[in-house]
């Protein structure tokens, strides 16, 4: 049978707002899936976003769902999570968002490691506002405000999450779209902070200005450049240059923040 | 014995004319016909799935 992606979609929201070859649709059906296969309840699902093309995401979604500040999907999401850590809490949004705006709050949250999966659809730009170069954006790339290429270095996302205290951490990109569901299942079921970066593409803001032709020359950069993380054991440095590692990057199990608040309200109740 | 072809649906009003699934179709199946997506080929469909999960726009349903 087709797969029947509408059983989690609220009815008449589609077609949805995002450009012709937009990756963000291919993200969304991943999380579909691992929603659908995790057996999440959607009543005991919250997914959380803030601002963005990616951010729009959770208002397609038949379940709770907060689309909230620029930036601030982490705080409004650590706040559902430690009223009801009964709930599933997931996070979308772009690089932007959890980056630049929101880079405070997502490092925090990593550090904490509260129960809930981050989803961050890189695509290297801010999509929405028409272009403007974000904290992923590679050195030299055009962008509306880096007509002449982009100066600064660009975070690697998953390191910055694993560096920052995330204790699962995982790659894919919009290209391997099979690999898009397992990975966010793997993180929904880790107990901890999880984050799931996918590579993206935004033909439409980030494409034209850097010499792509079209989404499909986009979508088969992004399998370029995809490494396993097994197959790139046995590569050299020289074979792994402008290369990225996809699969599971990092997973540690570590004591759970909702659970060591709870710890803390006992400890105080004890003292009263 | 006649083998059993697929049903392909195209949702035409969500399609967007990315092109993917006339790309990543494996043997060639879809073809763009003006602005949307159209079954050119059915009897060369593999039911490999491709297209129902690479489409970001929810608009083609293969049922083997
Ligand atoms: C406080 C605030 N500052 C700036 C904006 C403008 N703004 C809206 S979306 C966005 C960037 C979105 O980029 P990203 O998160 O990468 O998502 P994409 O659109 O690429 O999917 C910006 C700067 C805003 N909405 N609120
Ligand atoms: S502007 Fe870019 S990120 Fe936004 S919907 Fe269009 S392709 Fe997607
Ligand atoms: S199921 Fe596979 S072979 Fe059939 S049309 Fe889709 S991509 Fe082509
Ligand atoms: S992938 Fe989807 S939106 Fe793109 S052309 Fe095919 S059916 Fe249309």
């Amino acid at each position: 049978m087709a797969y029947d992606y509408e059983k989690f979609i609220r009815p008449g929201k589609l077609p949805h707002i995002w450009c012709p070859g937009c990756g963000h649709g291919i993200v969304m059906k991943g999380l579909i899936r691992a929603i659908d296969a995790c057996g999440l309840k959607k009543e005991n699902t919250a997914i959380v976003s803030g601002i963005g093309c990616a951010s729009r995401l959770p208002g397609y979604m038949d379940c709770c769902t907060l689309h909230t500040a620029h930036g601030r999907a982490a705080a409004f999401a650590t706040g559902v999570k430690m009223s009801r850590p009964e709930m599933d809490v997931i996070l979308v949004g772009g690089d932007g968002d959890g980056t630049a705006i929101g880079g405070n709050h997502f490092i925090h949250a990593c550090r904490r490691n509260i129960n809930m999966t981050y989803i961050i659809l890189n695509n290297k730009i801010y999509g929405m506002t028409g272009g403007q170069f974000s904290p992923a954006t590679p050195t030299g790339d055009k962008a509306s405000t880096t007509p002449y290429g982009n100066p600064d270095p660009a975070f690697d996302i998953a390191k910055l999450a694993i560096g920052a205290g995330a204790t699962f951490v995982a790659r894919g990109t919009a290209f391997h779209a099979n690999q898009i569901d397992k990975l966010i299942a793997e993180a929904i079921q880790h107990k901890g902070f999880s984050v799931v970066e996918i590579l993206d593409d935004c033909p439409t803001t980030y494409g034209r200005r850097n010499k792509f032709k079209s989404v499909i020359e986009m979508m088969n950069h992004l399998k370029d450049i995809a490494v396993p993380v097994k197959a790139a054991e046995k590569m050299s440095p020289e074979q792994l240059k402008g290369k990225v590692l996809t699969g599971v990057l990092y997973k540690e199990d570590k004591p759970e923040y909702c659970e060591q608040y709870a710890k803390v309200i006992e400890r105080a109740q004890a003292a009263k | 014995m006649e083998k059993k072809l697929p049903t392909i649906e195209i949702i035409e009003k969500y399609c967007k004319g990315c092109h993917i699934c006339v790309e990543f179709c494996p043997t060639k199946v879809l073809e763009m016909k003006g602005f949307v997506v159209s079954v050119k080929n059915l009897e060369a469909c593999i039911k490999c799935m491709q297209c129902e999960l690479r489409c970001p726009d929810f608009a083609i349903k293969v049922t083997p």
